[in-house]
């Protein structure tokens, strides 16, 4: 169980998808108006991401090598497609301020990659603490964007009023809400300063001669990473180099 | 007309994809070193965004509609745009290859841009017909253009700044997107 307990750490801190490895901005940024949306998105991208890795683990001797990646998409595609109906169906206040973003879990690069890098790999068991691990530490890294968000956007943080607001019909001071931060720019704004504080924190250690942890994350996004599942071609053409 | 005017402007400027419905965040931040680069991305996007519309469009309305699938758009949606990706290389690879050479890099990097799958969505999600659909998809893509090559005009000025050593890399490029957000949030009153 030792290899479990590692493999949940390792998402969640050592190869965090959201500050460490700069995966999955898409929803990241797009869906963190609130801390209750950034654990929604959170979740149904962990169960999405547990049961692939589940499935691809268990098919990973029968998937021929050639399609591996149209076989992923499938998999993945049809448990996006399971969890869009459940939260249509049981929560459906999430499901509306999410919209378009469920179904775009397909694309999501930690998916496809945890299961290129990690589940056509390893064992079930492994595989699946994996997807627990990655998908814990995508949702609190969606969480703590999302609180900073809202606090600063409306002063509350799961909906609950922290900072009383000025009221000057009532002549009554307080806190006065900065709406651009639950606007689009206030997502770049924060994931911005929430990296700043990453990069500080990795230089001190590096100044203090210890080895900066992460230092393998790709800075610049999927495009740029070698990570094959985010760059790679879907069906194999045959005439690669 | 009107209409279509309406839903190209929208989807280019007010609701630009990148900078307000963060589609298309990867190649935006990965591939907006260079201008010559982003504009091949972004040509790129326009090419694929505007055939998979189209493709996706007469699917979903003579395929899944009428046969009661639409629970399935999303994997059928997906696998179409992977294939439609492959095919174009290699028709341009065959047909043109100037052309190919100038796009062809970026067309492998385009599956997993979520503009693409985002697009054929909404055009369910908003009932726009085929050719409703098709301008929507144009708008969007030239708004990426748009976005990615202001962003990389922007970075090859900002790469001889003296920026704070914990701001390097990313988190600057960020606060650049903050800014061009900001000043697309000015065209919310256009339309």
């Amino acid at each position: 169980m030792n290899n479990c307990t590692e493999r949940i750490y390792n998402g969640l801190v050592k190869e965090n998808p959201t500050f460490v490895l700069m995966l999955g901005m898409c929803p990241t940024l797009a869906v963190t108006t609130s801390a209750v949306n950034g654990v929604g998105m959170g979740l149904s991208t962990t169960v999405v991401l547990v049961l692939s890795n589940m499935l691809i683990s268990m098919l990973r001797k029968i998937i021929p090598d050639s399609v591996r990646m149209p076989a992923f998409i499938v998999v993945v595609a049809s448990f996006v497609t399971i969890v869009q109906f459940l939260l249509q169906g049981f929560v459906p206040s999430l499901y509306d301020s999410l919209g378009l973003y469920i179904p775009l879990i397909v694309v999501n690069c930690i998916i496809l990659g945890r299961a290129e890098s990690y589940a056509s790999k390893n064992p079930v068991l492994p595989s699946i603490f994996d997807g627990i691990g990655m998908g814990l530490g995508f949702t609190v890294g969606l969480a703590a964007i999302g609180m900073v968000r809202e606090l600063i956007g409306t002063g509350a943080v799961f909906g609950q009023q922290i900072l009383p607001l000025a009221d000057a019909a009532a002549g009554k001071g307080g806190y006065v809400p900065v709406t651009i931060f639950i606007l689009p720019p206030g997502a770049f704004l924060v994931l911005a300063f929430l990296v700043a504080l990453q990069n500080k924190a990795k230089i001190n250690a590096a100044k203090k001669g210890k080895k900066a942890v992460g230092s393998t994350g790709c800075q610049e996004g999927c495009a740029s990473c070698g990570n094959s599942a985010c760059v790679g071609k879907i069906f194999p053409t045959g005439n690669e180099k | 007309m009107k209409e279509l005017l309406i839903i190209a402007i929208g989807s280019a400027l007010v609701n630009n994809v990148v900078l307000s419905q963060f589609l298309g965040i990867c190649p935006f931040l990965g591939v907006s070193k260079k201008v010559d680069t982003a504009a091949g991305m972004g040509g790129a996007v326009v090419f694929v965004i505007t055939i998979a519309s189209f493709v996706t469009g007469l699917i979903y309305k003579f395929i899944l509609s009428p046969l009661g699938f639409e629970y399935l758009q999303t994997i059928v949606f997906i696998l179409i745009i992977a294939a439609l990706v492959q095919f174009v290389e290699m028709f341009l690879k065959k047909a043109m290859p100037p052309l190919y050479n100038a796009l062809g890099v970026y067309l492998p990097l385009i599956t997993t841009n979520c503009a693409v799958l985002g697009v054929a969505l909404t055009n369910v999600q908003k009932e726009y017909n085929i050719l409703q659909g098709v301008i929507y998809g144009i708008g969007t893509s030239i708004g990426f253009l748009i976005a990615i090559v202001i962003m990389a005009g922007i970075r090859e000025k900002i790469e001889y700044n003296d920026i704070s050593e914990s701001f390097q890399g990313t988190p600057i490029v960020l606060v650049t997107a903050t800014l061009m957000a900001i000043a697309f949030c000015g065209f919310s009153g256009l339309i």
